[in-house]
């Protein structure tokens, strides 16, 4: 029941947007936004709960994502694939996508991307601890997919930059 | 405090946190506007919830039963604990009282964001005033937070 709050005010939200904003590239934008200001305050608590360190490689990052985060967050674990062969991308495909129980998209909403602010949620945790990425929806059921499938590329680390000086 | 549970009141608040930063942004001068967003977007979660609690349970008696049903069972899976304190004039106006209400746990507990509240507690009152409208009673919902995280909401049944 708990997840049927949480789906259900999830809904509620989007249909706001939906609202609020002319087209669904609009609303994709304000998902993707809020999700990064989730994302990254979401980090803080992820590394205090879950006591993950550092992680070693992209392939550890994402294990971690699909294991923990998403187990620990969504109540979901997704599977890893789809490598490229440079190993600087991967999918995470979710058989359920608890975001979506009792969605149907209407016609006039054929591009929005509903759940679009888990990919925002994913880039802004992931800045925070240096890493930029590329998120974005490769499937959805809610468009007539068989899975949802969530493409994830890594772009480069982001130095930190410390004053001079300052340690 | 387990994961799930977590999630829920977490994401939860982040997302009636940043829509009211977003609303606010948009329309700094009118915060009722905002408020009322808030409140409506309770109301459909209310409807959307009590219409799959209520699926298998008996018709209510009266509006007192319809109440206890809100404050019992509804409380419990929405809020996850029971209203602590109800009590009622029998014309029609109840006060909830929940101790310690699951959306406010997360706002500080000190005195700083007491004037913060009641944009949080907008969207519980929607799902409140959505829950028993679908139960058949038209109502007006408001809340109150003296102490946090205490909190009374008021309802006061519109009779036809």
């Amino acid at each position: 029941m708990n997840s049927e709050l949480f789906t259900l005010t999830y809904g509620a939200l989007v249909t706001q947007l939906c609202k609020d904003y002319e087209n669904d590239e609009e609303v994709n934008k304000q998902l993707d936004k809020m999700g990064y200001n989730i994302g990254v305050r979401l980090i803080e608590d992820f590394l205090a709960r879950s006591s993950i360190g550092r992680c070693q490689d992209f392939r550890e990052t994402a294990d971690v994502i699909a294991k923990v985060a998403f187990k620990m967050y969504l109540g979901v674990t997704p599977s890893v694939t789809n490598w490229s062969p440079a190993g600087d991308e991967f999918s995470l495909i979710l058989e359920n996508n608890p975001l979506v129980d009792f969605v149907e998209l209407p016609d006039n909403h054929s591009t929005l991307i509903y759940s679009n602010l888990l990919c925002g949620v994913l880039r802004g945790a992931l800045e925070m601890v240096q890493m930029a990425v590329d998120v974005r929806f490769a499937q959805d059921t809610l468009r007539g997919d068989n899975v949802t499938e969530i493409r994830m590329k890594f772009i480069k680390r982001i130095e930190e930059n410390l004053p001079a000086g300052d340690e | 405090m387990s994961s799930d549970k977590f999630l829920q009141d977490y994401l939860h608040f982040t997302f009636i946190q940043s829509h009211i930063y977003e609303l606010s942004r948009q329309r700094p001068t009118d915060r009722a506007v905002s408020v009322s967003v808030l409140e409506g977007m309770g109301f459909r979660v209310g409807q959307g919830l009590i219409e799959r609690l209520t699926r298998d349970s008996p018709s209510f008696k009266d509006e007192l039963d319809i109440m206890k049903f809100v404050c019992k069972d509804f409380w419990t899976k929405v809020f996850r604990r029971q209203i602590d304190n109800l009590r009622t004039n029998h014309q029609g106006t109840y006060v909830l009282q929940d101790n310690k209400f699951a959306l406010l746990t997360q706002l500080s507990s000190g005195k700083q964001y007491l004037d913060q509240a009641p944009k949080y507690l907008a969207f519980s009152c929607g799902v409140v005033r959505g829950a028993l409208s679908n139960l058949g009673l038209d109502s007006v919902v408001t809340a109150e937070v003296s102490v946090m995280p205490s909190c009374k909401f008021q309802v006061v049944i519109q009779k036809l």
